[in-house]
């Protein structure tokens, strides 16, 4: 009840100081935000509610499949459509939305609200700034997110698998540090009981999730997709890039067969089924694991990426900021621009996290209430210090797709070397960057 | 009252010389305005599209980009036919069609053949045979997604399979990827070509098999000389229809594999997606790749409509 008072108190707070410009918005009676079909978007939907209580605004989040979505929103913005106010969008994207124009400029906005001095620093350089360094802002911050790993406590503290272990491999087993510990884990735990497998990663090929997947160690090895010039021979198929694709090769081995095709959903079915001892997913996807639908929910435990070979840490980052359509009118702007202001307030971005979402609020995800509020909120809060994304020109979904392509063979096609695999990525990503102008042959 | 009558009196006349004129109305001109607003929607929906997608076949053009289409000329074509990937793709694709087609002749016109003769229950047998190719392609695919799985699917269970790390990865195995579509949409088209072999069967005079059994006929040389001339030309249409499918077949393949692993199983409908969707939006590129898609299925057609013209005349 208090907290609903203060809610209407800042809402009228903010209207009364006239808070967003000149446009009045007082004509909008509802707004459209466009997001994937998964849980965050049914919590925004929940947070919209209580924004439509506050100020008679209605919100409606329309949901799409993950796999449809991108294809939905390109359709849409190539008829310049106004079927959307705001849109919820990957962090890949922000290029694309920028150079088309189909994104409004929030920097302005962002800086004199305060906005981007809210959130964590990654977050708002990766879902939010284009070009990268530039200072320039798309979109705010929304749903904040990363890969991470879920394990079998049962498994780890067993006494016989823990004694096992260290006669096998020389130290004790607990979560993995580096990335060869890990290696080592997934495979000690595979076949030791029936049915049982060490690990499972992604690999579906269709969108973006062997990439995701394979960066969280390709990072962490000291690779990069791209150097300061936006080369990419020589980089993308660097010594480094090379062993770990090969380390991931190695982890889809001790994977349960069948998870060729593997992205979130299979990921958690792996976990929940006791097929796998350990899985990496988006946080995003873990409260599935915290549910009456996981047999080992009280032995499930969470940790962050392991570090490479030079101790470097990255984790392949999720996430969605949200931006403003540019083809809506402005009285429609305005009323979509009060509402991220809205959102961005501290006590709604406590109410988004309370409902699950992640938040990207430098100060809710330091609070000892949202590092305790589940298991794997503190891992979360950790991994978002060290996260790194592919990239977001415009021409990524362009490079994205021979990633996709090469990955998938060596990794589960298992056709050709790592080297192989990614001097040929290499190549046709070059020739693609050419071709764009992007850089120079 | 003087000009009211002269007004009736034009008005009168006016209407008679208006009622010759309508029935002046042709047959033809009737038929000519039904038919209109079809052609309007033709036009609008197929031949309008056809035409500008001819043209953007032409130019270096994305839809999501805020930019005009800029003429290349047949670049589009040109790069297409002289890379690599596309001919693996076609050859992807000419390798599942060829497979496919094949094994569902054989086992749709087996089936007709078994479902000649009627027995007790046999339109009941013939309706649960029929029922796979009634079913939505992306269902059956997600459903055989879930067979083909080795540790939860009953497939390999079936096969005799029992130990999950000698399995085969039916989806996973570059080798076995194709062959797990292949056999996918044979269960579910073969019904289609039986069905139309058994209306051929049904329509073969019976007095042809009384007369060759006279002459005392062996099966192989009634088969061989009743059976397959009669059948020959709605087996063929099968025929054609299947292949025509089978090269364009997009869901199954989407629904099982997407294309993967890697790419051995990425047909051109896969290739044409990816390249004017999922990220890319190349739309210049993949209008050049559907005319060319269409060519190669005109031509097969073309192929098919001779030899199925050939059967019909001998």
């Amino acid at each position: 009840m208090l907290k609903k008072f203060a809610l209407l108190l800042m809402v009228a707070l903010l209207m009364v100081m006239g808070v967003g410009g000149s446009v009045v918005a007082q004509d909008v009676t509802e707004l459209t935000i466009w997001w994937a079909q998964w849980a965050p978007a049914d919590f925004l939907q929940q947070v919209g509610n209580d924004y439509e209580a506050a100020t008679g605004i209605k919100v409606t989040v329309v949901q799409t499949p993950w796999g449809d979505f991108y294809n939905r929103v390109g359709t849409e913005w190539a008829a310049k459509g106004t079927s959307y106010d705001l849109i919820v969008g990957d962090s890949q994207w922000v290029g694309q939305g920028v150079t088309q124009g189909h994104y409004v400029d929030l920097t302005d906005f962002m800086v004199s609200n305060g906005i981007d001095k809210t959130v964590t620093p990654a977050t708002l350089q990766y879902y939010g700034e284009y070009p990268p360094g530039s200072g320039k802002y798309y979109a705010y911050p929304t749903e904040g997110d990363a890969n991470g790993w879920a394990y079998r406590k049962d498994l780890f503290e067993d006494e016989t698998n823990k004694a096992d272990f260290e006669a096998a491999y020389g130290y004790a087993l607990d979560i993995p540090q580096t990335w060869e510990q890990l290696r080592d884990i997934a495979e000690f735990f595979t076949g030791r009981q029936e049915g049982l497998y060490g690990v499972a990663v992604y690999t579906q090929d269709d969108y973006d999730a062997i990439t995701m997947g394979f960066e969280n160690i390709f990072f962490s090895y000291g690779a990069d997709w791209y150097d300061a010039d936006y080369n990419v021979l020589g980089v993308v198929n660097s010594p480094e890039a090379v062993a770990a694709l090969e380390l991931y090769r190695e982890l889809y081995q001790f994977a349960p067969p069948g998870t060729n095709d593997a992205f979130f959903q299979e990921m958690n079915d792996a976990f929940t089924n006791g097929q796998a001892a350990m899985i990496m997913n988006y946080f995003a996807f873990f409260p599935a694991l915290d549910s009456d639908a996981n047999p080992y929910r009280d032995a499930t435990g969470y940790f962050v990426m392991p570090t490479g070979p030079g101790g470097e840490r990255f984790a392949a980052l999720g996430g969605q900021g949200i931006s403003l359509n540019s083809y809506i009118d402005d009285a429609r702007k305005q009323a979509s621009l009060d509402f991220i202001l809205w959102f961005a307030q501290e006590d709604t971005q406590r109410r988004w996290a309370e409902l699950g979402g992640y938040t990207c609020n430098i100060n809710v995800l330091e609070s000892e209430e949202f590092l305790n509020q589940t298991p794997y909120n503190r891992a979360f809060a950790e991994t978002m210090t060290f996260v790194k994304d592919f990239w977001n020109i415009p021409e990524f979904g362009q490079l994205l797709e021979p990633t996709q392509r090469y990955l998938s063979s060596y990794i589960v096609a298992g056709q050709g070397t790592a080297q192989e695999a990614l001097d040929a990525l290499a190549e046709e990503q070059d020739a693609i960057l050419v071709e764009t102008g992007v850089i120079q042959p | 009252m003087a000009q009211t009558s002269t007004d009736i009196t034009s008005l009168q006349s006016s209407q008679a010389t208006r009622q010759p004129r309508q029935r002046q109305m042709s047959d033809l001109r009737i038929m000519q305005l039904f038919i209109l607003p079809t052609v309007i929607l033709l036009i609008l929906m197929n031949i309008f599209p056809l035409i500008y997608s001819l043209y953007l076949s032409f130019t270096n053009y994305s839809v999501i980009a805020d930019k005009a289409p800029e003429w290349i000329g047949i670049q589009n074509y040109t790069t297409i036919l002289s890379d690599q990937r596309f001919w693996a793709n076609f050859a992807t694709t000419g390798r599942y069609a060829l497979i496919s087609v094949i094994l569902q002749t054989l086992i749709g016109f087996g089936l007709a053949l078994l479902l000649r003769n009627k027995f007790k229950g046999s339109g009941l047998v013939t309706t649960l045979i029929l029922v796979p190719m009634m079913l939505s392609p992306i269902v059956v695919a997600t459903f055989w997604k879930l067979m083909f799985n080795p540790s939860l699917g009953i497939f390999n269970y079936l096969l005799g399979y029992t130990d999950i790390n000698t399995s085969p990865l039916w989806l996973g195995d570059p080798n076995l990827a194709l062959w797990a579509i292949v056999i996918v949409d044979v269960w579910m088209w073969s019904p289609f070509v039986m069905l139309l072999c058994l209306a051929g069967l049904s329509a073969i005079p019976e007095y042809l098999y009384e007369a060759a059994a006279i002459d005392r006929a062996s099966a192989w040389f009634q088969f061989r000389r009743i059976t397959l001339p009669q059948v020959m030309p709605l087996l063929l249409i099968a025929v054609l229809f299947r292949t025509i499918e089978a090269f364009k077949q997009f869901d199954l393949v989407m629904g099982l594999t997407s294309g993967g692993p890697g790419d051995v199983t990425e047909t051109v409908s896969i290739r044409l997606y990816k390249l004017a969707f999922q990220g890319q939006y190349d739309t210049g590129m993949s209008s050049a790749l559907a005319y060319i898609i269409l060519i190669i299925i005109i031509a097969v057609s073309n192929l098919y409509i001779r030899s199925l013209n050939k059967a019909r005349g001998a």
